[in-house]
């Protein structure tokens, strides 16, 4: 049986880790190669137990609906969830996810992709009037926490994740990822340190339009999901990154924070720098501490986190993981090291390291805007101008 | 009866004068608070039955001439019937009351702090060092809304909608028990005032009143309103940090107070605005709270008398159904719930229920947040947790179980000189603490012992931060509640069910 869930007996799984992101901001899709390139470089910052991308922009045609990827370890699993998803769900369309058999994916689960949207006549509304984006993310936890052998792992929007065991070049290789196009991508290389490749534990981890990927370990996880069990999140999975996309779940979409705030209360301003704020900048950050101290993400972490609007990329406190950001014309690269970006942008207008905790947010734009990002915010110590 | 001028208790302890180094300074006969020494024409004599152990003479012994020794006068030895029962039986029978003792209590229950091991960062995630990065022990106690509410200003930048509920802010999460002027001295009182305003953290002056020296130390003081009422009034509920009803104590679930009239001279009759030389009774329940609801009635009538400006707290004892209890106490509109532990310390109490009334403060504590989480409530209120707090250690384990702060008690009487004898209800404290004969009193520098306790909290501090650093963790709330961090050692299924921790590698 191929592992789709976490059924060691440990709590949480941690592991070291490779990442990229690209995302241009006038939404031009390019396809999977570059970003096969990048992550590429960074082979050995995987073990080859874990690989995977996310890609926004890739189901336009369907971009009313919710794509479920969905992994099954055998037909029984797919039967029951799939019962389930006909009881609840008008199913536009389904099909196998595509995949190129190579001999470096040796096994791999039944790979199958629904598009649809939840019925409004659906069971549960006897009882609750949730949103359709509640009830998805309530059907998530269902079925990744009690249909055996059964994992969704990408329910979004016009966007998809691809992930599983092996290194992330050989994942895109066996998803054909260069036929896929999107205007976003992020990429992961795993390094598990405390379990063998399980094919739900690869990057990236999302839920609904969020995905992320990280490199880290959270030393705050037992406070950070205790925090999150009381607004009935199921952590099923057991990951650190389950536990980031779940905090930005709660904080963006159900208490509206911007996104740039969300991204102060994981990487919260210490109080040091609090106390030097403008009275009434003080106030509002003290009280976003003391609400959300639970969910402070501490440790040693980057991440990149995508939404339809566009990408962050984000370090702890005291910067303890690697993270590298650059620019060219209307693309924005993250990655582990600077080499990746050159090794598919060799010359960028702007490489830099984003300072601990300060979040680079690039944002997708409608207009002709001249550069996504603000680059006042970056210190001229930290930036190097490529001429 | 006629009084037997025999009795079969033998004195504990032997107050042994080397007479070859004594120089006859009486120096002893001056420090004891118990009567044990006299001077017998060329030499000092001690009475062994009134010593306590309380260690005074012979710290203040210019010569090193004295030693208390535990009498070796033997007990015939019987695993059932211990020295403990028999003097009681031969006390009690003698006397025909209620023991009484002092401080917590000394049986050796199962201590479930000493049985719960912390977690370390190795080679995955790295450690962080105290001293070359910021390590963040601030603590806010108080109300927090379960979510943020922002405005827009007009530049688009979000700032706070609504002020957020009032907060205690600790620098670091101790804070001295609730002890009262009368139960302790006012120097006692004031060294913790000290200690408390140097270090940014509360004192709590219990439920005696407060002195007017107290008033300036204000913004670092709790005070409580206790089933007494000594010395409440709308100026003393606002002249604190945050007011406090207390319900019950660790030391004495469900048992009141008792202040004897011999205690109450003018100033503590003027502190507590009682008459001089009148017992000042705590009743066992508030006699106008009979059930919950009259305790979210007193709880809002004094939000209404500090025009909900500073939080309330509830402290209770912990107690079979402490989770369920303080669940109710939360949903009254307490904003901070103060949770006493089972071998937390007391001025005065029955034996009897001070031996065997309640629950550690582990298990309380880890079964109350578990409840409060359960119940989507845990940030109406913040937690204090007391007991018998030890160390350091105890501290940020009481932390990671789920305690927003620590209060100790008996650990600042012992930076005072208190070595633990339990006599506190006689009023002879030889260090000046719980006595109010002003020949004891003045003997405790405020001064000086404000500076020893400002030291151990400094210390324990530090020692929280290297803990915190080793974890990997920068700041005290990634630590909180987080008992993923913790694993218990030589406890049952049942023990590590109730503490929601796992066991040593697992």
């Amino acid at each position: 049986m191929l592992r789709l869930k976490n059924n060691f007996s440990i709590e949480h799984d941690i592991a070291g880790c490779g990442l990229c992101g690209i995302i241009n901001i006038k939404k031009i899709r390019t396809n999977g190669e570059d970003i096969k390139k990048a992550i590429a470089l960074e082979h050995d910052r995987g073990n080859g137990l874990g690989g995977g991308f996310a890609v926004y922009g890739c189901y336009p045609e369907y971009s009313e609906l919710y794509a479920f990827h969905v992994m099954y370890d055998d037909l029984a699993a797919k039967e029951a969830t799939e019962e389930y998803f006909k009881n609840n769900f008008i199913i536009e369309k389904q099909e196998s996810i595509p995949i190129f058999k190579t001999s470096k994916i040796n096994d791999h689960p039944i790979l199958h992709r629904y598009f649809m949207k939840p019925k409004s006549d659906r069971e549960d509304r006897l009882f609750s009037e949730l949103k359709d984006d509640d009830f998805v993310v309530k059907s998530v936890m269902l079925i990744n926490s009690d249909y055996d052998g059964a994992y969704v792992f990408s329910s979004g929007k016009n966007m998809g994740a691809f992930k599983g065991v092996g290194y992330p070049e050989d994942i895109a290789d066996f998803y054909m990822l260069d036929n896929v196009e999107g205007y976003m991508w992020t990429a992961h290389n795993r390094f598990p340190t405390n379990t063998p490749g399980w094919w739900g534990g690869a990057h990236p981890f999302t839920l609904l339009d969020w995905s992320i990927v990280h490199n880290g370990e959270i030393s705050s996880y037992g406070i950070n999901k205790r925090y999150l069990e009381m607004f009935k999140y199921n952590l099923a999975l057991k990951t650190d990154t389950e536990v980031i996309a779940y905090i930005l779940d709660l904080l963006i979409r159900k208490h509206g924070l911007p996104v740039e705030m969300a991204m102060n209360v994981l990487a919260a301003p210490f109080y040091q720098t609090i106390d030097k704020m403008e009275p009434e900048q003080k106030e509002l950050y003290t009280a976003l501490r003391q609400i959300y101290g639970s969910a402070l993400l501490n440790g040693p972490f980057a991440i990149i986190f995508g939404y339809p609007d566009g990408m962050v990329a984000l370090n702890d406190r005291i910067k303890l993981r690697p993270l590298v950001a650059g620019t060219k014309g209307d693309f924005t690269y993250i990655a582990s090291e600077e080499s990746s970006i050159r090794e598919i942008c060799s010359s960028p207008d702007v490489v830099w390291s984003p300072k601990a905790g300060e979040p680079i947010i690039i944002r997708t734009v409608k207009t002709n805007a001249k550069t996504a990002i603000n680059t006042e915010n970056i210190s001229q110590k930290q930036r190097l101008i490529i001429s | 009866m006629t009084k037997s001028s025999f009795t079969n208790v033998q004195s504990e302890y032997l107050a042994v004068i080397d007479h070859a180094k004594c120089i006859r300074c009486k120096r002893c006969i001056q420090n004891c608070g118990w009567g044990t020494y006299s001077f017998g024409g060329d030499k000092i004599i001690a009475d062994h039955s009134k010593c306590v152990a309380c260690g005074r003479c012979y710290t203040y012994c210019p010569e090193g001439a004295i030693s208390i020794l535990k009498n070796p006068t033997v007990m015939r030895e019987n695993g059932n019937w211990q020295d403990y029962h028999i003097k009681n039986i031969w006390r009690q029978s003698e006397t025909g009351g209620i023991a009484i003792s002092g401080m917590g209590t000394p049986l050796k229950y199962k201590k479930y702090f000493d049985h719960i091991l912390l977690d370390a960062c190795q080679v995955t995630n790295p450690p962080i060092d105290p001293l070359r990065e910021p390590m963040e022990l601030k603590t806010f106690l108080g109300k927090k809304p379960s979510k943020i509410e922002l405005d827009f200003n007009e530049d688009g930048q979000p700032v706070l909608k609504n002020k957020m509920p009032p907060q205690i802010e600790l620098a670091t999460p101790f804070m001295f028990a609730p002890m009262s002027y009368g139960s302790i001295s006012l120097n006692a009182q004031k060294a913790m005032a000290l200690a408390a305003r140097a270090l940014g953290i509360v004192m709590n002056i219990g439920e005696g009143g407060l002195h007017d020296e107290l008033v300036p130390f204000g913004k670092n003081i709790i005070v409580q309103v206790a089933s007494g009422r000594f010395g409440v009034n709308r100026d003393y509920l606002n002249s604190g940090a945050a007011v406090e009803i207390k319900i019950g104590q660790g030391a004495k679930p469900g048992i009141g107070g008792h202040l004897p009239g011999e205690k109450i001279g003018a100033d503590i009759s003027r502190t507590r605005m009682i008459p001089a030389g009148t017992d000042a009774i705590s009743p066992a329940p508030h006699h106008d709270i009979y059930s919950i609801e009259d305790l979210r009635q007193l709880i809002y009538a004094i939000k209404e008398a500090i025009n909900y400006e500073k939080p309330v707290s509830v402290k209770v004892a912990a107690v079979h159904n402490i989770a369920a209890i303080v669940s109710g106490v939360v949903r009254a509109g307490a904003d901070i719930v103060y949770i006493d532990g089972f071998s937390g310390g007391t001025g005065a109490a029955p034996t009897i229920v001070r031996d065997n009334v309640g629950i550690p403060i582990e298990i309380a504590l880890a079964q109350v947040d578990q409840r409060l989480r359960e119940e989507g409530i845990r940030n109406e209120a913040s937690l204090i947790a007391a007991g018998s707090i030890r160390s350091s250690a105890d501290a940020v384990k009481a932390i990671a179980l789920g305690a927003d702060a620590v209060a100790i008690g008996t650990a600042a009487l012992i930076t005072m000189g208190c070595h633990v004898c339990g006599k506190c209800h006689t009023g002879n404290c030889s260090w000046g603490i719980t006595t109010q004969r002003p020949e004891l009193t003045r003997r405790l520098d405020p001064e000086e012992y404000g500076e020893k306790l400002y030291n151990l909290i400094n210390a324990w501090s530090h020692e929280m931060k290297e803990v915190l650093g080793a974890m990997g963790v920068n700041s005290i709330e990634s630590l909180r509640g987080s008992k993923e961090r913790l694993r218990g050692i030589e406890l049952t299924d049942s023990e590590l069910k109730a503490l929601g921790i796992k066991h040593a590698g697992m």
